[in-house]
């Protein structure tokens, strides 16, 4: 019998929700009572609505707990790893038998994610034994030329995965062409979309397959010197690459001479970012590198004549690398197989908003937004009925329901007016306002404009005061046309991705949601019920039973009234939060 | 616009009588003669501050071939850098995507109203500083917080009160 294995998931998602807790507490169960198990810590399964998740394996395979606090904990390890009787009710994950969440996992194919959730992220044992670092060993055994890593890539059709989608082996040919001394490989690791946690989840899951990846990548151009751009706000997904560097050093995978192929010589370096959304930008990223103000500039030339320090460079996205050793290992035709004809493989989706099912999925290509959204998903909460899903974050557009059916791939989402962007996939239900989503993105493009160009500076401004006065039900007749006119200049006359995609989430709501603005403007209504200012609750006296919950349970006591006694709501003080209404138990709150 | 943010932070409150710069040698050491140090050099600043004080820069420009200008543009340029001390507890809203849809106005209305300071602001006992982020990465329990180190996730008004609440009597009996 082998030793039975306990493994806590430990990404940030587990940790906010308590992943910490639980593992101390059956670390300390453990030594209290000298119990013979493993325990061992991987990062995340992709199962964030399940958090936190706690998995046995014993001679029996796989069983993954979901929703465990401390009380759980202890349950499952008397029961379950001492007593070897599994509490079948609290297993979310196990291929043994169906459980009500297994429809997560249907259809989903892993090779950017397939070690995360399944190795411990601080051990590179660990991901060698999963396969790791057999590409970059192929690649020394068999003395494969730079140019033959290149073509395998661009005949696996990998196109980058942080939004922009040129093919990374056409990237790469052309860094690969431009001739100097010195080369960077860059890996963009600034996940600046609101929404999307894609990459953190691959850094703190599995930083290696990153790591191996830009190796590939500095071997395929001829790199001399590697940089990570990693957010700040990702402090353990920096931890984790430090630890995974300087464990790729000791055992010759960076360094001089990698792995026997004489004069290859590359060193990987993080910088940490400084937050400014702006720097996902190519150009911005290496100025920031540089220690500059992270503005973009013109091109050509294009980074891979003169990028970092004027050298040629060549920049990919986290995911992007985390795919190439997989295909440099198992072929192009391990990748391609999987995707549409011109979107080619699996890729990463982050599933948040009103969706049951709040997590990490990886599909083939092509899926359906139906199937991600309702299948794997979960479908709305609450039972809400769908509105519409955002994708491709502040530069990217709202897809509304009669548009569901459509495969996900670069050009059936590019026709919509969204773009497949990183892979954030916000979920809007009926109580969701498309013009106030629109409002928040403006915001957030408008806080995030460099100031260099005019129209992206200006023009961003004046179409959020145009949204704003919107939404607080100040809207002229005629706005909506001026907002059409700005956003097709904003987009022309930018000269980066942030200023021509700045107008999308404004174009789209246009586009599928015309009637919420000419509410808002008209009747000086939101039809979802969600802007403020055009929003009042108010107690229903014939209702009301004087409970006095909401009187409790409202931040700001804006609502009075003796015990037993109608109750009433102070329309000065309410910040309109809604705790009042959620709380109710007598429907004697009403919302319009 | 990203500039925007000067005129949040000209006000630079000095009590740089307080300020020991020699906790910064060793880092000015570390990276003297490298190139694209600037940022690191600030982020590694603020690290010991908490802040970036204006005799912090003065020194920096004195010890290093980096310019006031050129400093005060990148500080002011990223939103990570602050120019005004923080108080203990820094409480970061997130106003992320997935955190605007489930009511993260309401979230940060509901503590600037407990705490009685604006976006940005610092409570007059300085315990408190309120700031709002664009977003923390846990999508998937929005609406989230972030106190220290310890994220918060599915928080309500009231909820989020009764945190702030809770850590504010823990700091008074630690007193």
């Amino acid at each position: 019998m082998t030793q039975t294995k306990v493994i806590v998931g430990l990404g940030s998602c587990g940790i906010a929700a308590g992943a910490n807790k639980v593992y101390n507490k059956i670390k300390a169960l453990q030594e209290a009572e000298k119990l013979n198990f493993e325990l061992a810590k991987t990062s995340c399964i992709g199962m964030c609505f399940r958090e936190p998740l706690v998995e046995v394996i014993d001679d029996n395979g796989s069983m993954i707990y979901g929703d465990v606090d401390e009380d759980k904990a202890i349950e499952i390890i008397q029961q379950h790893v001492i007593g070897l009787n599994p509490i079948k009710d609290y297993v979310v994950k196990t291929d043994l038998f169906t459980t009500p969440d297994s429809v997560y996992f249907d259809g989903q194919i892993k090779i950017a994610l397939r070690n995360c959730g399944y190795i411990d992220p601080e051990n590179i044992q660990e991901y060698e034994d999963r396969g790791g670092y057999s590409a970059l060993k192929l690649i020394a055994k068999d003395k494969i030329a730079p140019d033959v890593v290149i073509q395998t890539i661009i005949d696996s059709g990998l196109r980058g995965r942080g939004g922009g989608g040129f093919p990374t082996g056409m990237k790469w040919r052309f860094a690969r062409a431009s001739q100097s001394a010195e080369k960077y490989i860059i890996c963009n690791a600034d996940e600046g979309d609101p929404g999307a946690f894609m990459d953190r989840s691959l850094l703190e899951g599995d930083p290696h397959a990153v790591i191996e990846g830009m190796i590939i990548g500095a071997y395929a151009i001829g790199a001399t010197d590697g940089v990570i751009y990693c957010r700040a706000e990702y402090p353990l997904a920096i931890k984790r690459l430090n630890i995974a560097l300087a464990q790729a050093h000791e055992r010759g995978y960076l360094g001089n001479n990698i792995q026997g192929i004489e004069g290859f010589n590359l060193d990987i370096h993080i910088k940490e970012g400084a937050g400014a959304f702006v720097c996902g930008e190519e150009t911005a990223l290496m100025a920031s590198i540089e220690g500059k103000r992270g503005m973009p500039s013109k091109r050509p030339p294009f980074p891979a004549e003169s990028g970092l320090w004027r050298k040629p460079s060549n920049i990919n996205n986290v995911e992007t690398f985390a795919n190439v050793s997989y295909i440099v290992s198992h072929g192009a035709g391990s990748f391609n197989k999987y995707g549409t004809e011109k979107s080619k493989g699996t890729k990463v989706f982050a599933l948040t908003g009103k969706i049951k099912h709040g997590g990490l999925v990886e599909v083939p290509m092509g899926m359906s937004l139906r199937d991600i959204i309702f299948k794997l998903g979960g479908g709305i909460q609450n039972n809400k009925k769908f509105k519409a899903v955002q994708l491709g974050g502040p530069s990217g557009g709202c897809i509304p329901e009669h548009l569901i059916d459509i495969l996900v791939d670069y050009d059936q989402v590019n026709a919509t007016g969204a773009i497949m962007g990183s892979g954030g996939m916000v979920v809007m239900d009926e109580t969701t306002c498309m013009v106030d989503v629109a409002r928040f993105f403006l915001d957030f493009t408008q806080k995030e404009s460099c100031g260099k160009c005019t129209f992206c500076r200006i023009g961003t401004k004046r179409m959020l005061e145009i949204l704003s006065r919107i939404t607080v039900g100040e809207g002229q007749e005629g706005d909506i046309e001026k907002l059409e006119e700005l956003a097709l200049q904003v987009r022309d006359s930018s000269l980066c991705g942030l200023g021509q995609t700045a107008p999308n989430p404004v174009l789209t709501t246009i586009k599928y949601f015309r009637h919420e603005y000419e509410a808002h403007i008209r009747d000086k209504k939101c039809p979802a019920h969600s802007c403020k200012k055009l929003l009042t609750y108010e107690i229903v006296a014939d209702k009301c039973t004087g409970c006095t919950v909401c009187a409790v349970k409202c931040p700001v006591k804006a609502i009075d009234g003796e015990r037993k006694k109608v109750h009433h709501i102070n329309q000065d003080i309410c910040i309109k939060c809604g705790d009042c209404y959620s709380n109710c138990r007598f429907d004697a709150i009403t919302k319009s | 616009m990203r500039i925007q943010r000067i005129s949040n932070n000209v006000d630079t409150v000095e009590i740089d009588g307080e300020v020991d710069l020699s906790l910064i040698m060793p880092l000015i050491n570390k990276y003297r003669g490298k190139k694209g140090s600037l940022i690191p050099l600030l982020q590694g600043v603020q690290t010991v501050y908490g802040y970036i004080p204006k005799s912090a820069f003065e020194l920096l420009a004195k010890e290093t071939e980096l310019t006031l200008s050129d400093m005060y543009g990148v500080a002011t340029f990223y939103a990570q850098f602050r120019l005004k001390p923080v108080g203990k507890i820094v409480v970061k809203v997130c106003h992320g995507t997935a955190c605007h849809v489930q009511g993260a106005d309401a979230i940060s209305t509901a503590i600037k109203d407990a705490l009685g300071v604006e976006d940005g602001g610092t409570t007059p006992d300085r315990l408190f500083t309120l700031e709002t982020v664009a977003c923390l990465g846990c999508c998937s329990l929005a609406p989230v917080m972030m106190i220290g180190e310890e994220t918060f996730g599915k928080l309500t008004g009231s909820s989020a009160v009764k945190i702030i609440k809770e850590i504010r009597i823990r700091e008074s009996q630690n007193k």
